[in-house]
C-alpha cells in the first residue's frame, strides 16, 4: 500500500549544512506521528522542513505521491496547516478573526468570507470548544485558549495534514489532555494526519500511532509507542543517568538513593509506593520485599530500591527468597511495614515482620518519621 | 465612525478653501468655483492656490498614512513609519542632490524626475534599514538606527543646500522643511495618478496583508509567497513615501499617528477597512495641520512638519506607554 505521507532520504538543516540525515517517515492517512527527543535535537527543524518553511538539504517529502518541492505555496496551503510555537502578536483581532485566517486559501481576491467559510470557522471553533470565546480579543485570552484558537485556525484551513510544534507547552494538564483528545478525534473523524513534536512522553505514548526519536545526526528509533517506550531506549535517548524511565507509568523516576541500605520495606499491593517515594526524597537507600512480579510496588521498587526481593506472579513466596530477604533484613536497623493484612500468597511477609519484631529492629509504618 | 470621518473630511476641505489671508464666504465658494464671471482675485486664489494645495494635502496625507501602515505591518512594529525609519530623509537627500544639480545647470526638473529621485532615495534608505533590521532583533533598536540614518541624511542635505546656488536656496529651503504650498495643478495630477494607483494596489493586497499580521510563518502556511509579498510591500510604501517627498518634502509623524488613531477609532485592524480609512485619516490629519500651519500665525506660515509633530508625537508617546504597560 502507498503511504499518504512519506519522506525519502530527507536531510534537514540550516544554511546548507545537514543537521539530521536519512529521515524516512511513512504515514498512512489519519495517523498521528510524534517526534520526541531532547531539546535542540532538531525536532523543529524537521517540522519546518516538511512544511517547506525550511528548504530541505537533500531528499524529498511526498504528500499523496506529490513532492512538496513541486508544490506552490498555495498548493501546500491546501495540504498542510501548522500550529507553531512562536507566539503571535495580534492587534484588535477577535478569536474568530484569528480562526478565520485559516480560510485564506479558499477566499477570493479581497479575502471576504462567504457563508460557507463562516460555517467552517464555526465548526472548527466548536470542535475545539472555543465557540463561546469567539468575540474575545485574542491578546486577552489564556495560553490554553490561544492554543485552541490556533488549532481551530489550522483545522478550518481544511488540510490533509496538521503539523504542530510542541502544542502542549505552556498548557496545564487539563488543556493538554483536551488538546490531545481533539487531535485524536480529528484523526479519527476527519482522517487528518497529524505530525507533531511533544516534550511530554506520557502524552506522546498515549496519543501517537507512531513515534520517532530524534537525536543528533540521525533518527535513532522509529516505531509504535509499544516499541519505543522502553526503559533502555528512552533512557538512552535522553541520556538519563540521574533517574529512570518507567514505561508502565509512562513517567520518569528520580535517581535511586545511593549507599548501603539500612531500611527494609515490607510492602505489596501498592502500599509501598508512597514510602518508596518518601525515602527517595530523603535520599535514604532501602531494600524491599518480598514483592510479586505483577505488583505495582515491584515496578517502582525496581527504579528506586537498592535491592528487590521478588517472586513470580501469582506464586507463593518460597522458602529460598524468604531466607534471602531475612538475611538482608538482619543487616538493616529499621523496618517499614506497609502491610496491614496478609493472604495466602504473601504470608511469608507476615513472618518477616514477626522476625523483625523479634530481632528488636526499629519498626515504623511510614517513612515520614525517619 | 466612518461617517464621522467623512463629515470631518468635507468640513476641513471647505475650511481649507475658505480660510486664509483673503477670506471667502462659504456660501460663495460654489459660485466662485464654477462661475467665470465672479470676482477674478477670489477665483484665482481659490483655483490657483487653495484648491491645488488642499488637493495636495488630501492626496499626500493619505499616501503618508498608508506608507506608515505598510511599514508597521512589514516590521510588525507600531512605531515604524517613513519618517522615523529615516526613509523620508534619505529620499529627501537624493531629491536635493538632483534639484541642486539641475538648478545649477538651469534645467527645470520635471515632477516625474523628482518622484523617481525620491523613490531611488527611499529604496536606498530602505535597503539600509532592512540590513539593520536583519542584524538587530529588538524593534526599539531598529527605530533608533532609523532615526540615526535620518539625521545623517538630513545633515548631508543641509550641507548641500548651504552650498547651493543662491537663487535656488529659498525654494529648496522651503521644500526641505516640508510644505504643501506652491502646488500646481500639474503636480496634483501627477501625484493623484501615482498615489491613487499605488493605493489601489495596496487595497487589493488587503488579503495577504491580513495574513501577514499573524506573522511570517503563518502567512506562508496560508499560501502567501513571502519573498514576493515583502518586495511588493517595501516598493509600495517607498513609492507612496517618495511621492510625498517629491512634492511636499518630509512630513513627520503622520505615518505613525494616523494608522494608530484609525485602528483605535474603528476598533479593528482588518486591512480591508483600515487601508481606505487610513487614507481618509491621513487626508484629514494633513488638511487640519495645513490649515493650522497657514492660518494661526498668518501671514507667517509654519512648516507643516512642525504642526504634524505637535499632534503626532503625543500619539507616538501614547503608543509606547501602552506597549510598556502590556509588557
Amino acid at each position: 500500500m502507498e503511504y499518504f505521507f512519506r519522506t525519502s532520504k530527507l536531510a534537514v538543516g540550516y544554511n546548507g549544512k545537514p543537521l539530521i540525515k536519512d529521515i524516512e517517515i511513512r504515514l498512512n492517512k489519519g495517523q498521528i506521528l510524534t517526534l520526541i527527543g531532547p531539546n535542540g535535537s532538531g525536532k523543529s527543524t524537521i517540522l519546518k522542513s516538511i512544511t517547506k518553511y525550511l528548504k530541505s538539504i537533500y531528499g524529498t517529502v511526498y504528500i499523496d505521491n506529490r513532492s512538496i518541492a513541486d508544490m506552490s505555496s498555495k498548493d501546500m496551503s491546501y495540504q498542510v496547516s501548522v500550529v507553531l510555537t512562536e507566539r503571535i502578536k495580534t492587534e484588535l483581532m477577535t478569536c474568530e478573526d484569528v480562526v478565520a485566517t485559516g480560510r485564506y486559501p479558499y477566499t477570493g481576491l479581497l479575502g471576504i468570507l462567504s457563508s460557507q467559510d463562516k460555517l467552517q470557522v464555526r465548526q472548527a471553533m466548536e470542535m475545539v470548544n472555543a465557540w463561546d470565546i469567539r468575540e474575545r480579543d485574542f491578546t486577552q485570552i489564556s495560553d490554553g485558549q490561544k492554543q485552541r484558537i490556533l488549532l481551530a485556525r489550522a483545522i478550518c484551513q481544511e488540510p490533509q495534514i496538521i503539523v504542530l510544534d510542541e502544542p502542549t507547552s505552556f498548557l496545564d494538564v487539563h488543556y493538554k489532555l483536551e488538546l490531545l483528545s481533539i487531535l485524536r478525534a480529528m484523526s479519527e473523524e476527519r482522517g487528518i494526519t497529524v505530525i507533531m513534536s511533544l516534550h511530554e512522553l506520557e502524552m506522546a505514548q498515549k496519543v501517537s500511532d507512531l513515534v520517532m526519536c530524534v537525536k543528533g545526526e540521525y533518527i535513532t528509533h522509529w516505531g509504535s509507542p509499544q516499541q519505543i517506550f522502553r526503559k533502555d531506549l528512552i533512557g538512552e535517548l535522553y541520556e538519563l543517568s540521574n533517574g529512570s524511565y518507567n514505561p508502565l507509568f509512562g513517567s520518569f523516576e528520580m535517581e535511586r538513593p545511593k549507599g548501603e541500605p539500612k531500611v527494609f520495606v515490607i510492602a505489596g499491593g501498592g502500599t509501598g509506593i508512597t514510602e518508596f517515594r518518601t525515602l527517595q526524597k530523603k535520599r535514604i537507600p532501602f531494600v524491599t520485599g518480598v514483592l510479586h512480579e505483577n505488583d505495582i510496588d515491584y515496578q517502582l521498587a525496581n527504579d528506586l530500591a537498592s535491592e528487590v526481593f521478588w517472586v513470580k506472579s501469582f506464586e507463593r513466596i518460597g522458602e529460598d527468597i524468604y531466607r534471602q530477604a531475612l538475611k538482608k533484613m538482619e543487616s538493616c536497623d529499621t523496618v517499614i511495614n506497609c502491610l496491614q493484612c496478609y493472604g495466602e500468597m504473601n504470608e511469608k511477609n507476615k513472618k518477616l515482620y514477626e522476625e523483625a519484631v523479634l530481632m528488636g529492629l526499629k519498626i515504623v509504618t511510614n517513612a515520614d518519621v525517619l | 465612525m466612518l461617517a464621522i470621518l467623512l463629515i470631518l473630511f468635507i468640513i476641513l476641505i471647505i475650511l481649507n478653501i475658505n480660510l486664509g489671508s483673503v477670506s471667502v464666504r462659504i456660501g460663495d465658494i460654489g459660485k466662485i468655483l464654477f462661475d467665470q464671471g465672479a470676482n477674478i482675485t477670489e477665483h484665482d486664489i481659490i483655483w490657483k492656490i487653495r484648491l491645488p494645495r488642499t488637493m495636495a494635502a488630501v492626496i499626500l496625507g493619505g499616501a503618508l498614512a498608508l506608507s506608515g501602515f505598510l511599514l508597521q505591518t512589514y516590521f510588525n512594529n507600531p512605531i515604524a513609519g517613513p519618517y522615523v525609519l529615516g526613509i523620508s530623509s534619505g529620499s529627501k537627500l537624493v531629491v536635493a542632490i538632483v534639484m541642486v544639480m539641475a538648478l545649477s545647470r538651469h534645467y527645470a526638473v520635471s515632477s516625474a524626475a523628482l518622484i523617481t529621485a525620491a523613490f531611488v532615495g527611499a529604496m536606498i534608505t530602505m535597503g539600509f534599514v532592512l540590513l539593520v533590521a536583519r542584524t538587530v532583533q529588538r524593534s526599539s533598536m531598529l527605530i533608533v538606527s532609523g532615526v540615526m540614518i535620518g539625521y545623517i541624511c538630513s545633515a548631508i542635505t543641509d550641507f548641500i543646500i548651504t552650498f547651493a546656488d543662491d537663487a535656488s536656496i529659498v525654494n529648496l529651503h522651503n521644500w526641505s522643511n516640508g510644505s504643501f504650498s506652491g502646488t500646481s495643478w500639474v503636480d496634483v495630477k501627477v501625484m493623484a495618478v501615482v498615489t491613487l494607483l499605488t493605493s489601489a494596489i495596496v487595497f487589493l493586497m488587503s488579503k495577504p496583508i491580513g495574513a501577514y499580521q499573524l506573522g511570517e510563518s503563518y502567512a506562508q502556511n496560508m499560501g502567501v509567497n513571502i519573498r514576493l509579498f515583502r518586495i511588493i510591500l517595501v516598493s509600495l510604501s517607498s513609492i507612496l513615501c517618495a511621492c510625498v517627498i517629491a512634492f511636499a518634502g518630509p512630513i513627520s509623524f503622520v505615518g505613525i499617528a494616523v494608522p494608530h488613531l484609525i485602528k483605535a477609532l474603528l476598533r479593528t485592524s482588518k486591512p480591508l477597512i483600515v487601508i481606505p480609512a487610513c487614507f481618509l485619516g491621513g487626508a484629514i490629519f494633513c488638511l487640519g495641520c495645513d490649515l493650522i500651519a497657514r492660518t494661526v500665525f498668518a501671514p507667517l506660515e509654519l512648516s507643516i512638519s512642525s504642526v504634524t509633530a505637535v499632534f503626532g508625537a503625543p500619539v507616538v508617546i501614547g503608543i509606547m506607554l501602552r506597549k510598556r504597560e502590556r509588557g
